[in-house]
């Protein structure tokens, strides 16, 4: 059946990260409220204009409750939808579904958390995982954990493909060549491939700067329907289609050659009514650089099995490629806050499409992105969530 | 460059009814897979309902002969490295699982490898597999 049109039902008019990638001083449920603060006053709104709430598992507490306590909401639409990463795409769409059935008007979504001050290290999962995940017996003992799941997409990638560590590599430059201009950059310093190649080893093929950075912080929007949005002073940034997709381990029918976003991809541009031609700025999940490769496949923007070859010629680095990525510094260099980067990815599109991005890195005429988001691990179980963005 | 394999300290299994048998099994040197007594399909990880159809499930054992399909070792993980791997059962299902008792720098994809078991906490064993010793790689 055909899905119902939701495009331009609904607009992103408020959009904060905060600057903060080390917070010892704050508690989780502070960065909360200081991102709901930020982004409301980027969209010129306040809290009693907030009737809807969206939040994943990095609340503290149970849910939306402690945290709809905390901030002094009184939502009457409320949704703790938790994907991993891809958690808050997929509340930017589910809120667009929200408005267009008149359950709120304007919703606040938030990320927030501090694991760079918790401690823990590359591979760590954040607390949330009950004992009794059912996948958990057959996953731990084996020293399950985000490198080694990504890398196992990474090593089969290299091998179907002839993919290359280099071209592995050259995400990560692209990505660091952008974080330059990013003063708020956890790592502002441009790297060469030679030097991602020569950092340490974590789980072969994936080297140290293969890997994203663990930051604290987080950051929110605002999201409000149309007439709300065309009322303020922001320019408007129109949802324009969005897409879901699970995918694991097949039911042991395993092939991770390809990742969710094969299906949440085509699931958004058909929603939007583009296609990935279309698109000028692409925020793409970060956590790893194979998962730029797999999701530059996997949403059409290159052929399957070409992504490395696409970043390898450039095409990622803005003023230069053909479709410039994650202009922020992305998660592998800028902010990947509670081991999960999913609202910095809609954050920065928002940022293109209003022609806010750095000046240096900001893609002249920016009216179509696509944010892509990701939650679990791309060489095993994992969700996706795909959005297609607009200026108006 | 070689990495020799060591062994590290793996916890108990997680224990439930659903689990037990498994690993039961595995301490008396089985690879159990589960089956579907409806539709007849194997499936990883072992459920006591088919995901295919929601059917009862039934255990069986595995020959414990399979192919590597992709690998990692993981370097910086912990105290020791180990490869992580995913081998493709001769049943036809691929589970996730270490290459073990091998220079950890020599496992490629196809290799042909052999279930063993390692000890894990109170004397209970996990499967993991090993290189079978001069076997060529499947074609």
């Amino acid at each position: 059946m055909t899905e119902i049109d939701l495009r331009r039902r609904a607009c992103i008019v408020g959009a904060f990260e905060h600057p903060t990638r080390k917070a010892p001083d704050k508690t989780s449920a502070q960065l909360h409220a200081e991102c709901a603060r930020g982004a409301l006053e980027d969209a010129g709104l306040t809290l009693s204009d907030v009737d809807g709430y969206f939040c994943a598992v990095d609340t503290p507490g149970l849910g939306a409750i402690d945290m709809a306590e905390y901030l002094g909401l009184n939502p009457r639409h409320m949704d703790t939808t938790e994907l991993g990463g891809a958690s808050y795409l997929s509340h930017v769409s589910h809120s667009v579904q929200a408005i267009a059935a008149n359950k709120c008007d304007v919703a606040l979504i938030t990320l927030a958390g501090r694991p760079r001050s918790a401690g823990g290290g590359i591979g760590a999962t954040g607390p949330y995982i009950s004992p009794d995940t059912p996948d958990l017996p057959w996953e731990r003992p084996y020293g399950w954990a985000p490198a080694p799941m990504y890398a196992l997409a990474a090593m089969r990638h290299m091998h179907e493909f002839g993919t290359t560590s280099a071209q592995l590599a050259a995400v990560r430059v692209a990505a660091s060549l952008h974080a330059q201009y990013n003063p708020n950059a956890m790592l502002q310093t441009p790297v060469t491939v030679e030097e991602v190649l020569a950092s340490p080893m974590i789980s072969d093929p994936l080297h140290k700067l293969d890997c994203c950075v663990i930051s604290d912080g987080g950051g929110a929007l605002i999201v409000a329907r149309p007439e709300i949005a065309r009322s303020l002073a922001r320019p408007v940034v129109n949802v324009l289609g969005a897409g879901e997709a699970y995918k694991g381990y097949l039911r042991g029918q395993v092939d991770v050659s390809w990742s969710a976003a094969a299906l949440s991809g085509p699931r958004a541009f058909a929603a939007a009514g583009v296609s990935p031609q279309d698109i000028q700025y692409a925020s793409l999940y970060d956590s790893f650089t194979i998962a730029v490769i797999m999701q530059l496949e996997d949403l059409g923007f290159c052929a399957k099995g070409e992504g490395g070859r696409f970043v390898e010629e450039g095409n990622l680095i803005a003023g230069q490629g053909r479709l410039p990525f994650n202009t922020d510094g992305g998660g592998l260099c800028n902010n990947h806050p509670e081991h999960r980067g999913g609202i910095t990815k809609v954050i920065e599109a928002v940022r293109q499409l209003r022609g806010e991005a750095n000046r240096e890195v900001q893609v002249p005429g920016c009216t179509l992105a696509v944010a892509s988001g990701l939650g679990g691990m791309i060489g095993g179980r994992h969700a996706t969530s795909t959005l297609i963005l607009e200026r108006e | 460059m070689t990495t020799p394999y060591q062994d590290r300290p793996l916890p108990g299994p997680m224990l439930d009814t659903s689990t037990t048998p498994f690993f039961e099994a595995a301490k008396e040197g089985r690879l159990m897979i589960a089956r579907c007594t409806q539709c007849r399909q194997p499936h990883w990880y072992p459920r006591p309902l088919c995901p295919y159809c929601l059917g009862d499930t039934a255990w069986e054992t595995a020959s414990g002969r399979g192919t590597v399909y992709s690998y990692s070792v993981a370097r910086r993980m912990g105290p020791v490295p180990y490869a992580m791997a995913y081998v493709r059962l001769e049943e036809g299902v691929t589970m996730l699982t270490n290459i073990v008792d091998a220079d950890l720098d020599t496992i490629h994809i196809d290799q042909p490898v052999e279930v063993t078991f390692k000890p894990m906490e109170d004397g209970w064993m996990m499967p993991m597999f090993r290189p079978v010793e001069g076997q060529t790689d499947a074609a």
